[in-house]
């Protein structure tokens, strides 16, 4: 059983005015306990919809969303539960903290979820640890960090937590090169010592391909995919007629390929495509 | 959701009243105010009412948005309605321990509900026809004349721009902040007044900053731009007095003269 199942979502805004619009339909998937799911899809696509429905902020107008088995919005007074087990991390975070120091804020979830003192101050410890929060940061302010700083004291937040599925709306939005490695590969730290489930949505083909077990590709509301990286990126025109592309990598595979080189096409990542070119080199 | 408020929105259009000239429709709107508060007598306020109706329906805007607009402030207007029944004198209607409603009560409180009505309908033409910029451009031309006292007309008129420019801007914010704190378990439906405020907190701080940080960002696009006050600033689009303001001068004219006439030639209902 997926810890996460939807079944033919449909979100419209704006019923019975002049301003209705469907943002979602027909959606039906599963995700599995411990997958690294990414989601792509153009602006407007419906992803940020999706995911908000995920962990019910938005409530679906037909059908249902299920969590470890239950329909959450069985019970519409429990749905914080269901916020506290599917952690969001909105786009550009940063803009949520308010608290005195930067301590007390990532103990905001956990202190609302009624949490006793002493784990409460464990899991924000050990939470500022995942993101790479230095100790002396934790009690400044907020709004003394820098920008990279105050991305991560945010995430920090939600994964204070401990969700069961923790899902970040383009947490690399930005920042600068070397600051979106690090905070990628602190998330993938994440979730290989959690083994929680994740969904990472981005832009970046680059770093959904290099860090996600599973593509869902979102377009015009609609569900197009939802298969391995190198099942979703073959299918490059499919994915050009949507306003996606595949990873640089990957197109220039294709095009070697086309040029008469037998490389294979089924590279995601540079040092893939490296050691792919070298070896073919050496044949 | 915040989003949905309606009071006062500009809803772009080409019809007569969208094509005169902001000052004039502000002028005329005050007019029409002090119409309304002269008018005494049924006669004169339903000359008024009828000739607002037909300025709302050359609007070509959906009556419907008019209601809706009406919606917000019904309350005030059933309020000050039922109490206005119980004053005035007259004759005794009804009359129950120390409650006593007279005939000068019922002629108060459908006056002072007709009267409320009609100043709501005529101020949403304006805000509905009129598009923001043109509004604080007009108001800007109008107070001119206080520079006289050192007023800095100018600047009030930017702030005023930038204030309305702003409202969607911050409520769209507090949509986003709301929905990032409810994601941490926030909880702002339920518990006492004092819980209630409480929680707002998370969501009034983030706003305050990024309020702060616009306004910031604003001043800096500003300066990069030159702005330095309103001296020697030419505009855009000039506003310009045309021969439809020139007819709805005469209209209004016309209707201010039914109400004189009327109140004259028929016995006051109200003092």
């Amino acid at each position: 059983m997926g810890v996460i199942k939807v079944e033919n979502l449909k979100l419209t805004y704006g019923t019975g005015t002049s301003f209705e619009k469907t943002a979602l339909s027909d959606v039906s998937f599963e995700i599995e306990k411990g997958e690294f799911v990414g989601v792509i899809g153009h602006t407007g696509s419906g992803k940020s919809t999706l995911v908000q429905l995920l962990n019910g902020l938005l409530k679906p107008t037909e059908g249902k969303v299920f969590l470890n088995g239950k329909d959450i919005w069985a019970e519409p007074k429990k749905i914080r539960e269901v916020r506290f087990k599917v952690g969001m991390v909105f786009q550009y975070p940063e803009y949520q903290l308010f608290e005195e120091t930067v301590e007390k804020d990532i103990a905001f979830g956990p202190k609302n979820m009624g949490l006793p003192e002493e784990e409460i101050r464990e899991r924000v410890r050990s939470a500022a640890e995942f993101v790479g929060l230095k100790e002396e940061l934790m009690k400044k302010s907020p709004f003394d960090l820098s920008g990279g700083e105050k991305r991560r004291a945010a995430i920090a937040g939600v994964i204070a937590m401990d969700p069961d599925v923790l899902i970040l709306d383009e947490p690399t939005a930005g920042l600068d090169p070397l600051g979106r490695d690090a905070l990628l590969s602190q998330i993938r730290s994440y979730h290989q010592v959690r083994k929680n489930t994740v969904m990472l949505v981005s832009h970046s083909m680059e770093d959904i391909a290099r860090i996600a077990d599973r593509i869902l590709v979102m377009n015009k509301g609609k569900k197009e995919m939802l298969d391995t990286a190198s099942a979703v990126f073959s299918k490059g025109e499919e994915l050009e007629k949507m306003g996606l592309r595949v990873p640089q990598i990957t197109k220039l595979m294709m095009l070697l390929r086309g040029q008469g080189i037998p490389v294979s096409t089924d590279i995601l990542t540079v040092e893939q495509g490296f050691s792919e070119i070298v070896s073919q080199l050496s044949v | 959701m915040v989003r949905d408020i309606t009071l006062g929105q500009y809803m772009p259009g080409r019809s007569i009243v969208h094509r005169l000239d902001a000052r004039s429709k502000i002028l005329m709107l005050l007019a029409i105010i002090v119409f309304i508060f002269i008018a005494n007598n049924y006669m004169a306020l339903m000359l008024i009412t009828l000739s607002s109706l037909l300025v709302v329906l050359l609007t070509k805007i959906s009556f419907r948005l008019y209601l809706k607009s009406m919606k917000v402030i019904l309350i005030v207007v059933v309020f000050t309605g039922i109490i206005n029944l119980f004053y005035g004198n007259g004759q005794v209607l009804w009359e129950w321990q120390f409650i006593r409603i007279t005939e000068g009560g019922v002629n108060n409180a459908v006056f002072v509900t007709i009267r409320i009505a009609a100043l709501v309908l005529v101020s949403s033409v304006l805000t509905f026809t009129t598009s923001p910029t043109d509004l604080t451009d007009a108001i800007e031309r109008l107070l001119k004349p206080l520079k006289i006292f050192h007023i800095k007309v100018h600047e009030i008129a930017m702030m005023m721009t930038i204030a309305l420019r702003f409202i969607p801007v911050l409520l769209e914010e507090t949509d986003k902040i709301m929905n990032a704190q409810k994601a941490r378990g926030a909880d702002m439906e339920s518990g006492g007044l004092l819980k209630r405020l409480k929680a707002l907190i998370p969501v009034l701080i983030p706003l305050f900053v990024s309020a702060f940080r616009r306004a910031n960002d604003l001043a800096m696009a500003m300066e990069c731009r030159c702005y330095n006050g309103g001296k020697g600033r030419t505009r855009m689009r000039v506003l310009h007095f045309s021969m439809l303001d020139l007819w709805a001068s005469i209209f209004l004219l016309a209707v201010f003269a039914g109400v004189i006439l009327c109140n004259i030639y028929f016995p006051a209902t109200v003092r």
